[in-house]
């Protein structure tokens, strides 16, 4: 008997809850750290962009007006399906990034830990970032964190996982729906983070990723009107400050790159949950 | 030998028959009986599904860009007949919608108007008003929109008051219970009644192409409408779905096309419901072009039934002048 053939794969990007080709119909190949052939990806142009942000501000009104202990149960359940796809993504996360099985097993659970770290956060924020504030008037007055609106994330290149989970759970844990650029050339664990969304509780549209060049997108989504919030950290060298010039075109909320990948095992706080929080403030007339 | 089809009709012969007006050379025969119009009807070519379809999936790779496609972006708002036809209507509304008629960008003078403004004819007034001397139409539906089923009587009622309210334009809907059971003569004399009452109002005509089940229905509502004097075919009330689609609308442009052809007279075509994006009007317009030709490209003699339609060519529009997408904050939400 002849020996079997393997599926060589083409995977395609994760846009409003199904997996459509590119609009410019490209594609590029994966190779993993020595080289050698992984499989294909597609590669997102600008109209893949435009429309992730369509389908990212349609599922707005729904994702952040559920409430926080659905949301966060939604989360949770994502970090099961992940759980259940580790040997999948430590499979791809060595491929890639050249790790032992060990390292790679430990970065995958280091991933899915997170992402159950940011899924409990969900109805906490408004105990810890809001409150009743003590105003010098007849005035109940109080602070609420609200999500910011569609954001884009440049996702880190190099830690093609752990570092994804570390940029993409918050921006959905408080409420904002997301576009996420890949790591160019570790996008692989993207592709099955989609997958993991897909078969979860995630409604279409909430998160959206897109594999390809962030030095390509990144520009039209940073000049996108109808984009809330950017996060550049996963931006090429250099283009960071271009960017953040592009996104002041329409006010948006920046938050600047590392000045070089950080160690994403770190205990991150909330400084990645609350870039992307607006307060709002409530003053209550009593007692007239 | 005239008189020998007349004997053959024992229609033509009935006491009280109405004397209807002829419908313009060639076909002025074809009135003359219910036998006669059907069999004229029935004769049409037949329109081949699937290749319509094939035609309208080739016309609608084309790919129309930079100047091109501002030019088309240009011409198909100015093409929009906003169109509000809800039960929750106010005047406040229609003129809100007149005030975006007017001025759909407020951020962009250079912005062209829409063709008309569509609204229920006891609001036409208040669209009349709001449009005064701006050359924007006010279109107003009647005949018992969107289902027609009323008496004539009734639907001629309504005619008559919205033309009073104002209105230049007229919307109206055929019976489509009496085109589908084959009572043509009946629709026939309808819209001769109706285009009557308009007085100088111009006359759509909606056929419902998505109650009428094949494009054969299709081409022969087309015709019927025509033979009756409507200065416009139209596809749908909005109401109901499926609404305008690409081989419809390729239907209804060869119909108008190959009518102008035999009588001289130019009728204009409406799609209108389900368009909704700057590329479906994009292919609408590459359609007329290429099916009836660029005598059809003014809003004279093509409309877009719309409402949600303009706000996308808005944000296509400014896309193409900023250099960068735009989002729905940008333009008004009706």
């Amino acid at each position: 008997m002849s020996e079997r053939l393997s599926v060589r794969k083409t995977y395609k990007l994760y846009v409003n809850g199904a997996f459509p080709r590119s609009e410019s119909g490209r594609t590029y190949e994966v190779t993993d750290a020595r080289g050698s052939f992984l499989a294909n990806v597609a590669r997102a142009s600008r109209k893949d962009a435009r429309d992730a942000v369509v389908a990212a501000r349609a599922a707005f009104p729904k994702w952040s007006g559920a409430t926080a202990y659905n949301r966060g149960q939604v989360l949770y359940r994502v970090a099961e399906v992940m759980e259940g796809r580790s040997a999948q993504f430590c499979e791809e996360v060595a491929a890639l990034e050249g790790l032992s099985t060990s390292k790679a097993r430990a970065a995958v659970d280091a991933a899915v830990d997170r992402w159950v770290w940011y899924a409990g956060w969900t109805d906490k924020l408004a105990a810890v970032l809001g409150g009743v504030n003590p105003v010098a008037g007849p005035y109940v007055d109080f602070s609420l964190p609200e999500p910011t609106g569609v954001v884009a994330v440049l996702a880190p290149q190099r830690s093609s996982l752990l570092g994804l989970v570390s940029v993409l759970a918050p921006v959905l844990a408080g409420g904002n729906t997301a576009v996420v650029v890949t790591s160019r050339n570790r996008p692989l664990p993207a592709v099955t983070l989609g997958e993991v969304l897909a078969t979860s509780d995630v409604p279409g549209g909430v998160a959206n990723l897109l594999t390809g060049d962030a030095g390509e997108i990144g520009p039209w989504l940073a000049e996108h009107d109808d984009v809330d919030a950017v996060d550049l950290t996963g931006a090429p060298a250099g283009q960071a400050m271009e960017l953040e010039r592009l996104a002041a075109g329409s006010v948006k909320r920046v938050l600047r790159p590392p000045a070089e990948e950080p160690d994403w095992t770190a205990d991150p706080g909330l400084s990645r949950l609350t870039p992307f929080l607006e307060t709002k403030t409530v003053w209550h007339p009593i007692g007239l | 030998m005239a008189g020998m089809t007349h004997v053959l009709d024992p229609d033509a012969l009935s006491a009280g028959a109405p004397l209807r007006p002829e419908p313009p050379a060639p076909f002025s025969d074809v009135t003359r009986s219910d036998a006669a119009l059907r069999a004229f009807l029935h004769g049409l070519p037949g329109v081949d599904q699937v290749g319509a379809e094939a035609r309208v999936g080739v016309l609608a790779t084309r790919s129309i860009k930079t100047t091109a496609k501002a030019w088309a972006i240009d011409t198909a708002i100015s093409m929009v007949d906003l169109t509000t036809l809800e039960g929750a209507d106010t005047p406040g509304k229609v003129r809100s919608l007149a005030a975006k008629a007017k001025q759909p960008d407020p951020t962009d003078p250079s912005c062209p108007q829409v063709a008309a403004v569509c609204v229920y004819g006891d609001l036409a007034g208040v669209a009349r008003k709001a449009l005064e001397g701006t050359g924007i139409h006010t279109a107003a539906v009647a005949t018992a929109f969107p289902s027609g089923r009323a008496s004539r009587a009734v639907k001629l009622a309504d005619v008559r008051d919205a033309v009073a309210g104002g209105a230049d334009e007229i919307d109206m809907v055929i019976d489509r219970g009496a085109f589908l059971a084959g009572r043509y003569l009946d629709v026939y004399d309808e819209i001769v009644a109706v285009k009557e009452t308009c007085g100088d109002a111009h006359l759509k005509v909606i056929l419902e192409t998505g109650e009428l089940v094949t494009l054969d229905n299709v081409r022969r509502a087309s015709c019927l409408a025509m033979l009756a004097g409507g200065d416009f075919i139209k596809t749908s009330t909005g109401k109901i779905s499926p609404a305008a689609t690409l081989p419809v609308c390729l239907v209804m442009m060869e119909a108008v096309r190959d009518f102008r052809a035999a009588t001289g007279r130019q009728v204009g075509v409406k799609p209108a419901g389900g368009i909704r994006t700057t590329k479906d009007a994009i292919r609408h317009l590459v359609l007329v072009n290429e099916v009836a030709g660029p005598d059809w490209l003014s809003p004279e003699r093509f409309r877009f039934g719309a409402s949600g339609l303009l706000n996308d060519l808005l944000l296509q529009r400014q896309k193409l002048h900023s250099g960068h997408y735009s989002g729905p904050d940008h333009v008004s939400v009706d």
